[in-house]
């Protein structure tokens, strides 16, 4: 095992690296450049910005500088918000995305875990076939439909639909207040809780046809028992697998969830610096991003071997 | 006599037993799955009017009407502010049709879906398919990478992509494919470990084919059935990855659309016109259920065992 953590975390620097130099390449082969604006600076004044950012230097040598920095943990200044760093303006972000990302990674494995097997214990009855229709359509419905029709539903047709009006707040995040989380949480949860609780029920299905679980029917064991003791645990396993998936899933959605509810998010971040050329911001956000879904798929996997003795890490 | 009547009743046996080959199996279990061929009409049925697009309507999709701006149908219930006789499915923002704007969004959705899917299904299945039969040091260092692939943040690369190099049509298609790809070569891999121990590849190489041909004659039309159970699936995928991207302001540009584009178009005004929302998301809605039908159905009559 602590080998196995080693080699992990040897393998995670290449695949940085590599994301690294893909980013770095690919946005300054574009065209265009983050001071490029309708008025034209006088050359001396853009030769000065320039300076100041190494951008006149070669490009192999920004790169260098920049991979130099990177690896003291500097993620330099923002192009574009000169006052603040890239790290300020991810910091006051992160945790908001963090938030809202985990929040709807714990809602989907709850709900999915608990409705597939639900499915799976009611097989090919209508509770069954209601819960897979459900599914499929949490996978077919994108988030960015759910997430007008929830703000119509809860913000402007609220009285109509309920009778009284109902105090969901459609945007804004207002510190992370539980009652901003919720509307962005299940949307964000949605298409999550659907493939899971698909996940879920295939698995469940087989586990309770096997040997010890008939064994514990006949022991007179109860059905919560035989359910919360036996079969739950080894029929979520396939679920840690789907979690690396379903953390790209999250975050993927995140970009278009900040963007409707008018969260303060690096996703939102992502596209406008992407828009605005703001070469470090990009990289700093990628950066983040990636060691993100690095670690948490490394989590996972280690929790696949605690979960399942029969996996041996090596 | 008796040896006659033997030899008579072996003939009927190979007669009936001849009849039914694997694929003829399969499509008569399809046939049998009533969500899978709802699924294919219903699909028909949107890609012909996608196809039939400028014959179906008597308006041009870029065809702009100040004085019918946002107006509902003549048949919307709630009351609008103003209603557009002859626009069933209303204008939107700039008094263009929104019937033929949904469909010609169906035709770019669903030309996305093909090209991108087809993309990846070239990539993965050379890819993996030569990594599956080489197998050893090279097979590792192939599916080494593609694991490293995985864990990047790939529609990151896609947003970049797109925003750095104008949203260039070409560029879309190929960047979505490119992100598919790595699946699909999984699947591919495995298929062709499994193939290449059986007796008729042996037989092949016993009698002088080479590699290529092998991989080419006998590897890859064998591992087919998961393949297109999978492209079934991946179609659906990429359409939402394109409309995600539409969404974000990054996919197809006016007066050119698609269903990203005109939810999001909706999306923006759903409060004073929700008709601009509802179409575009409702085919939507139908063609990614379509897809998943039919996906859903082709594993279970190519897949027997995985019931």
């Amino acid at each position: 095992m602590p080998f196995y953590v080693l080699r992990r975390l040897a393998g995670a620097i290449p695949t940085l690296f590599i994301i690294v130099t893909l980013t770095f390449f690919m946005m300054r082969l574009a065209p265009g450049g983050p001071f490029d604006s309708d008025r034209r600076l006088p050359p001396e004044i853009e030769a000065n910005i320039k300076a100041a950012y190494n951008l006149d230097k070669p490009l192999i040598t920004q790169y260098g500088l920049y991979l130099e920095k990177l690896a003291h943990g500097d993620l330099g200044p923002s192009f574009k918000n000169k006052d603040f760093t890239v790290a300020q303006l991810i910091g006051t972000g992160l945790p908001v995305s963090l938030k809202l990302g985990l929040s709807a990674m714990a809602l989907a494995l709850l709900i999915g875990t608990l409705l597939g097997s639900w499915a799976a214990l009611r097989q090919n009855r209508w509770q069954d076939y209601s819960v897979m229709t459900l599914a499929m359509t949490g996978i077919t419905i994108p988030t960015f439909v759910t997430a007008p029709l929830l703000t119509l539903i809860f913000g402007v047709y609220g009285v109509a639909i309920f009778g009284h009006e109902i105090f969901l707040p459609v945007s804004g995040w207002n510190g992370g207040a539980w009652r901003n989380l919720i509307l962005p949480v299940t949307v964000l949860a949605l298409p999550q809780i659907a493939v899971i609780a698909r996940l879920m029920r295939g698995s469940m299905i087989e586990v309770l046809r096997a040997n010890y679980i008939r064994t514990a029917r006949a022991k007179g064991l109860p059905a919560w028992r035989i359910l919360f003791g036996h079969a739950l645990r080894a029929a979520a396993l396939p679920l840690v697998s789907y979690l690396g998936p379903a953390i790209a899933g999250v975050l993927t959605g995140s970009l278009i969830v900040e963007q409707i509810f008018g969260l303060p998010g690096i996703g939102r971040y992502f596209v406008l610096a992407a828009l605005d050329r703001d070469y470090t911001m990009v990289l700093g956000v990628v950066v983040v991003y990636a060691t993100l879904i690095i670690v948490l798929n490394f989590l996972a996997d280690i929790l696949y071997a605690v979960l399942d003795p029969r996996v041996r890490l090596t | 006599m008796i040896a006659t009547g033997s030899t008579q009743n072996a003939e009927a046996l190979v007669r009936i037993v001849k009849g039914r080959s694997l694929g003829r199996d399969a499509w008569a279990r399809l046939k049998k799955n009533r969500a899978a061929m709802a699924g294919i009409i219903a699909l028909t049925l949107i890609a012909l009017t996608a196809i039939f697009a400028p014959l179906l309507s008597a308006y041009r999709y870029d065809e702009i009407n100040y004085d019918l701006v946002t107006c509902a149908p003549a048949w919307w219930p709630q009351g609008a502010s103003c209603i557009a006789p002859g626009h069933i499915f209303g204008t939107d923002a700039v008094g263009r049709d929104l019937f033929v704007r949904t469909l010609y969004g169906a035709r770019m959705s669903l030309a996305v879906g093909l090209v991108a899917t087809l993309v990846s299904l070239l990539i993965g299945v050379v890819y993996g398919a030569t990594a599956g039969y080489l197998g050893g040091r090279i097979d590792n260092l192939m599916m080494r990478l593609v694991d490293i692939l995985y864990s990047l943040p790939f529609i990151f690369f896609v947003i970049i992509l797109m925003v750095m190099f104008d949203r260039n049509l070409i560029l879309l298609f190929v960047a979505i494919g490119a992100v598919e790809w790595l699946t699909m070569a999984r699947i591919v891999r495995g298929q062709t470990i499994s193939l290449k121990q059986k007796e008729f590849v042996e037989a092949a190489r016993a009698a002088g084919v080479s590699s290529a041909g092998i991989v080419r004659r006998h590897i890859i039309p064998n591992a087919m059935g998961p393949v297109v159970v999978y492209v079934t699936l991946t179609v659906p995928g990429v359409i939402l990855t394109e409309s995600f991207l539409s969404f974000l302001g990054l996919g197809v540009q006016e007066p050119l659309t698609s269903w990203g584009t005109l939810i999001s178009d909706g999306a923006a005004q759903m409060q004073t016109a929700p008709w601009t929302l509802v179409f575009p998301a409702l085919f939507m809605a139908v063609t990614l259920f379509c897809f998943n039908f039919i996906g859903d159905g082709l594993r279970d009559a190519l897949d027997p065992r995985d019931r």
